[in-house]
């Protein structure tokens, strides 16, 4: 199976060379590969068919436990066929229906990657893996979308489709890795085995949220399913893959799979059923009040994927017979909708590509034009509407079967799928019918039967669709029994029957049809009384994305005005601020009593007496400080500054160290004739700063110091054997020299003296180039346009 | 004397002084650059693979034993740190010969360049603190001068910014070592190790000054590494100067500081990871969601790109704050998620060290076409550059965490990790960044790469053109070797896994750190680490 992916996936890379050498045989050419994809697969089918289900391993990361691994049965198949079959179509379409467009190759490359993780995400049997899939289908899908990019409303759609899935997406890894620990295993095939296990985790309930989040984001669920009619920006045959039978059935593929492990419980039954039933119903109505081809046909799939949410769901009712039901519903209403739904969607490429006409009300009369592909859309709408022998009435049956046959809540369910089901038939005749019946209309383009390319996709599976229903057990069973064993998570015997007799659900299904006809021909009246409702959708969810979309633009600039405000002093506040804090508080937490009782044992006079020297240069330098804080004028800052280091320089020499005295007497004069120069060339300062900014930063600097203060105090009260005592014991003997430090400087510690030339190396180098290095007069203009505004960095 | 150890601070130094002889002949100082570099890249691929052949090595400097004297080590996280700097220092000197001009190559460019390596080398490779102090002091220096280098109005703003702000850490640090010094008399990492555990035991009611201490280190190196709330300098100074600085910023500086916040929150301050490593994790927490709010505002190609660097600090240090949870738990899941959390900072280190430095390549190529870094002025360089678009979208999304790409390994192990440790908050934060960073990685995208080519763009002129595609495939080539790793690393992702577990088992354990350092025999502070032994 790994081999299927990555020939794609290898295709997908070989794309637009292959583009560029084919040329108008690229669509046959690319379409051999998922072709190939589908006859592997397909080759198991007898295996799957009889009950058994393949496993294979590669290895990956397994200290992660993550696997290459695969696990095919009848749900996997089911979808790999329906990936690589229509793959297959639909690669072939494409390739005429793009003919002449530059961006092919590329578009063939977003394509076939998009196919390979489609098929590793329904293959995958380890959940991470199939995470990865997971997201590459979200983000291959992104640039499938954006095809037309030039285009905003495309950039904007496929932005949209990005974040709603790629935000679910991440709800969907937590709870796929909290699924994985909470089981055990990371493997599906083990996973499913652990429903007891999983349904009595203290995770079970965020297990299945986020899970919840991940399918219903993908899978266009009521209330995030407006990304994917938003989606329809994409070229046809992309709609027609993407959103009709593969990508958006990722979630249902999910819920389906996880269904024996996660379901059986109140939560997982209620939440799917009420969400795919309003999904269900909300897309049908939706769908009957567009005009655009697409757009009829995108809020239908939202429909569909609501039906086959809420068979999952009822897939879990208490009673077994209902429950079988839901299992087989599904698994036909899957197959039965892939193949009419992408023939639909084909036929409107079609359409659209011939006539150069969405709009649907001002299509006619094509079916004289375009007989095969009208052939092909009759037949598809036949399995849409539910018309036997169609394989779609048989989806529809089953449906009305399972609701009726539920214990509870069979009225409303019954009549929520009877409703969509009448609406179906709306939708249908929308499209199979109204644009090929009735008078031709005037359109942009003179229409003309399409290529072979462009009609034999859809006529074949249109006929698939005939052929399913004709020829139930020996073609569909094989498929449909292992599906609904897999989704149902213990073997089904399915038997398959158009006729149940004359029973409620066949009497519901002749009603929607009949009412189905009746309001597609009343449809400008009835569209004329709901106009009004329209207004609905204002408020509807897709206001939410926006709201919370500006709403978090607006708190990133809010936020970063107030955090990187472009002003160095709010920058310094900010840090000093912060570690004051941390560090006060950890010293808060100490008990600082012991430095202070020291305190109070120093008697005053005697005291004075002893460090008169000290004293009197700790006033200069504190008589220094407040200078160089309070002056107005640079230069006696400056001068108040010196005497600070002055009176450092002056301990240095109480302590009796003359050597270390010198250099700062030299460093400090060095500073204040350099700072005098410097500022001999500066405007005055005048004060900006307002009085509560000042008091402020008073308390600010006054609890830094205060902070610093009690540090030394603590530290120097520590008693420690310090490694300074075999410096001394050794700078002779060892170093061959008396001064210590020099020692230490040069020989013990070398190291570091050699990083601090270093540092003046650098040093030199860069006040040669501040003072040199000048940049062209022309260009500084134009990276500055707004000169001295002093905020360079948040302009 | 183990050279191999020695050779990636001995390398960049002799050369950056040969290079500085050199000064009127800036194209000889090009080769000799490169030719650096790639012999860096080999001691440093060497010193890797002895380290992870024969375990961690250490050098006793000037041949005087620890505590005395000064101790370099190799351990398996620093030997990578060291590679991968080398690795990406190549790159960005090939990269240089076209983006740094000529003005600038003359006034040292590429000694500089080296010397930034050496500080970062020798601040992963020290086993003393005050030594690591001088190894950012050269850094810092170095940064300085290469962030002015070329004088412009905006460089130097940012160039006061980034110093002021750094040397505020500079202060910290240094009064924290003595402080540090005063409490334990050493000043040898594997020596400090020994002597917090003897404190542990025999002077409990010493251990909240360590905490404090612990509080200015983090300070410390919380500016370096860019931690909220200490970032400023980041945003105000990465965008300013030639894309090759900024892409070798993003590269080293925060990286250094949060290898030493890694190396001292595990070697040296694990006596109260209930305060001090949970203090972490909410700062950390905040970086995330802060640093990619920031990005999300902002509306220019590199101006983005630095911001999401504090972002993506934040994730690096949750694998460390992480460890918060052996401060509640003592059980073998426990030990092992917060094994992997480290092993997920480390990776995350490594991923952010090669892609975000190629996304500020990238953004060079397209300044240099398109004219400038802003968004609404730049469009159409997926249809004129494909090559380069996918070269950018191999890295951004890598920098989102889509798999399979490196950043997703990187944040899959962290939640992984997180989860575990029934941290979900930190988890929440971590993924919703990850959608946050998507959508500002898909806004350059959008604006740069998919909308048309303005019509006032510099593009349509031919003479433009000309000069800026003169040797623009010294720019392309750097950058498709680093995208090529990017995917490597996800392909690898098993075995690079495996090895970053090993490192951080080995920051966890710190024995065979402290064993490899060879000790005098009549340290005075090594008895009390004895005592404490037995």
């Amino acid at each position: 199976m790994l081999i299927a992916v990555l020939l794609l996936f290898a295709l997908a890379l070989a794309a637009p060379l292959i583009d560029r050498a084919a040329g108008r045989w690229t669509g046959a050419v690319l379409a051999l590969g998922p072709l190939a994809a589908f006859l592997i697969i397909a080759r198991w089918l007898p295996d799957v068919a009889a009950g058994e289900t393949i496993t294979q391993v590669h290895a990956w990361a397994d200290a992660l436990d993550i696997r290459l691994s695969f696990y095919l049965d009848g749900l996997s198949l089911m979808f790999a066929l329906l990936i690589s079959g229509i793959g297959t179509l639909i690669v072939f379409y494409a390739g005429t229906y793009l003919e002449g467009d530059p961006r092919r190759g590329r578009f063939y490359a977003w394509l076939l990657i998009f196919m390979a993780s489609m098929l590793g995400l329904v293959l995958a049997d380890n959940i991470i893996s199939m995470f990865i899939f997971w997201e590459l289908t979200s983000v291959s899908s992104y640039f499938l979308i954006g095809y037309d990019h030039h285009r905003e409303s495309a950039r904007k759609s496929a932005l949209q489709a990005m974040l709603v899935t790629g935000g679910g997406g991440l709800a969907l890894l937590a709870g796929l890795i909290m699924l994985g620990v909470a089981a055990g295993s990371m493997e599906v095939s083990q996973i499913i085995n652990e429903g007891e296990v999983l349904r009595e985790h203290a995770w079970y309930l965020p297990i299945v949220i986020l899970v919840f989040a991940g399918c219903f984001t993908k899978s266009a669920q009521f209330p995030f399913h407006f990304w994917l009619p938003n989606a329809m920006e994409a070229p046809t045959p992309v709609s027609a893959y993407l959103h009709s039978s593969t990508m958006v059935k990722a979630g249902v593929y999910l819920l389906a799979r996880l269904n024996p492990a996660l379901g059986a419980t109140d939560v997982w039954l209620y939440t799917l059923v009420i969400f795919g039933g309003v999904t269900m119903l909300v897309g049908a109505y939706l769908a009957i009040r567009q005009v655009y081809l697409k757009k009829i046909l995108a809020y239908s799939t939202v429909s569909a994927l609501g039906v086959l949410v809420f068979l999952t769901g009822l897939s879990n009712v208490d009673s077994p017979e209902a429950a079988q039901y839901a299992g087989k519903a599904f698994a036909v209403f899957l197959l039965a909708h892939a193949l009419y739904k992408a023939t639909l969607f084909l036929v409107a490429g079609t359409i659209t590509h011939e006539t150069g006409e969405k709009d649907v009300t001002k299509l006619g009369g094509l079916r004289r034009k375009m007989p095969l592909t009208a052939l092909a859309a009759a037949l598809a709408g036949a399995s849409m509407a539910g018309l036997p022998p169609f394989f779609g009435f048989l989806g529809k049956e089953l449906l009305l079967d399972t609701t009726v046959k539920n214990p509870d809540w069979m009225l409303p369910l019954t009549i929520a799928a009877g409703v969509a089901g009448f609406l179906f038939v709306i939708v249908a005749l929308l499209i199979a019918v109204k644009p090929f019946w009735g008078a031709l209309k005037e359109t942009a383009q003179h229409p003309h039967e399409a290529p072979f390319a462009m009609w034999f996709g859809p006529a074949l599976l249109g006929s698939l669709s005939l052929l399913f229903g004709l020829f139930l057990n020996p073609l569909a069973r094989p498929i449909i029994e292992p599906t609904a064993s897999a989704v149902m998570g213990v073997p089904q015997e399915v038997k398959l029957a158009l006729w149940h007799g004359i029973n409620l659900p066949l009497m519901i299904s002749v009603a929607a049809v009949v009412l189905g006809i009746l309001a597609f021909l009343g449809l400008p009246i009835i569209s004329r009384i709901l106009k009004p409702f329209d207004a609905l959708n204002r408020i509807g969810p897709e206001r939410g994305y926006y709201a919370l979309f500006n709403g978090t633009l607006k708190l990133a600039s809010f936020q970063t005005r107030l955090l990187q405000s472009g002003y160095l002093r709010v920058y310094l506040f900010i840090t000093i601020t912060m570690s004051v804090g941390l560090i006060g508080w950890q010293i808060l937490q100490l008990d600082v009593l012991p430095i202070v009782d020291q305190f109070r044992e120093i008697e005053v006079v005697p005291f004075v007496i002893e460090n008169l020297y000290t004293l009197i240069v700790a006033a200069l330098i504190l008589i220094g400080t407040f200078g160089a804080v309070h002056s107005r004028s640079r230069l006696s800052a400056i001068a108040s500054l010196g005497v600070v280091g002055y009176g450092v320089a002056l301990i240095y020499i109480i302590h009796g160290a003359p050597d270390l005295a010198i250099t700062q007497f030299l460093i400090e004069t060095l500073t204040v004739i350099l700072f005098v120069l410097v500022f001999y060339h500066l405007p005055q300062f005048p004060r900006i700063s307002s009085v509560p900014a000042r008091v402020r930063d008073l308390v600010v600097s006054v609890a830094a110091g205060v902070m610093m203060t009690v540090l030394v105090l603590i530290a120097t009260n520590l008693e420690t054997e310090k490694i300074s005592d075999y410096f001394a014991e050794n700078s002779y003997e060892l170093g061959q020299g008396r001064n210590i430090v020099n020692v230490i400087l040069v020989d013990f510690r070398s190291m570091d003296t050699l990083g601090e030339i270093v540092v003046l190396v650098i040093a030199a180098v860069g006040v040669l180039a501040l003072l040199k290095l000048k940049p062209p007069r022309e260009q500084e203009r134009k990276n500055n346009p707004h000169e001295a505004d002093g905020r360079e960095e948040a302009s | 004397m183990n050279w191999l150890i020695i050779s990636p601070i001995l390398l960049p130094l002799v050369l950056a002084c040969i290079m500085l002889l050199l000064w009127r002949h800036p194209v000889w100082q090009r080769w000799t650059a490169l030719g650096g570099m790639v012999a860096l890249v080999g001691c440093g691929a060497g010193l890797f693979g002895v380290v992870y052949v024969h375990g961690v090595q250490s050098e006793q400097l000037a041949g005087y034993g620890a505590p005395f004297g000064i101790t370099f080590v190799a351990d398996l996280f620093s030997s990578i740190m060291v590679l991968a700097s080398a690795i990406l220092g190549t790159a960005v000197t090939v990269y240089s010969m076209t983006n740094i001009e000529n003005r600038r190559e003359s006034f040292g460019y590429y000694p500089l360049l080296h010397l930034l390596l050496l500080g970062v080398c020798g601040a992963f490779l020290t086993g003393d603190v005050f030594n690591l102090f001088v190894f950012f002091e050269i850094m810092l220096m170095a940064s300085f001068v290469l962030l002015t280098l070329g004088g412009e109005r905006g460089q130097m703003e940012g160039a006061i910014k980034y110093v002021t702000l750094n040397l505020i850490s500079s202060a910290i640090f240094l009064a924290a070592v003595g402080i540090l010094y005063g409490m334990t008399g050493t000043l040898n990492m594997a020596d400090l190790s020994n002597q917090v555990v003897w404190i542990a035991e025999n002077r409990p009611e010493e251990l909240p000054l360590l905490t404090i201490l612990a509080m200015m280190f983090l300070i410390a190196f919380g500016v370096k590494a860019a931690m909220f709330p200490l970032f400023f300098w980041l945003p105000a100074s990465y965008h300013t100067p030639p894309p090759a600085v900024s892409a070798i910023f993003a590269a080293l500086l925060t990286k250094v500081g949060v290898y030493s916040m890694a190396r001292f929150f595990t070697l040296i301050f694990t006596h109260d990871v209930g305060t001090t490593h949970m203090i972490i994790l909410v700062l950390a927490g905040f970086g995330m969601i802060c640093g990619v709010l920031g990005a999300a505002a902002q509306n220019e190609f590199r101006r983005i790109l630095a911001f999401h660097s504090v972002s993506q600090i934040g994730y690096m240090l949750m694998g460390i704050g992480l460890i918060v949870m052996l401060a509640h738990r003592d059980d073998e899941i426990a030990h092992h998620a917060v094994q992997m959390g480290l092993a997920g900072t480390i990776i995350f280190v490594v991923h952010h060290l090669f892609v975000k430095p190629n996304l500020f390549l990238v953004s060079g190529v397209v300044e240099r076409i398109g004219g400038t870094g802003e968004l609404k002025k730049l469009g159409g360089f997926y249809k004129t550059e494909p090559l380069l678009a996918i070269m950018f979208l191999i890295s951004a999304l890598s920098l989102a965490g889509i798999p399979p790409l490196s950043g997703f390994w990187a944040k899959y192990i962290l939640v992984l990790a997180g989860l575990q440790l029934e941290q979900y908050f930190i988890v929440f934060i971590a993924l919703l960044t990850g959608l946050l960073t998507l959508y500002s990685m898909v806004k350059i995208w959008a604006a740069a790469f998919w909308t048309d080519v303005p019509d006032d763009s510099p593009v349509h002129n031919a003479a433009h053109m000309a000069h800026a595609k003169h040797g623009i495939r010294r720019m392309i080539y750097p950058i498709a070797v680093i995208a090529v790793i990017i995917v490597l690393f996800g392909v690898f992702a098993g075995p690079i896994f495996d090895v970053a577990m090993e490192a951080a088992a080995q920051m966890l354990d710190p024995s065979a750190y402290i064993e490899a350092v060879q000790f005098e025999e009549f340290s005075p502070t090594l008895g009390r680490g004895e005592e404490a032994d037995s």
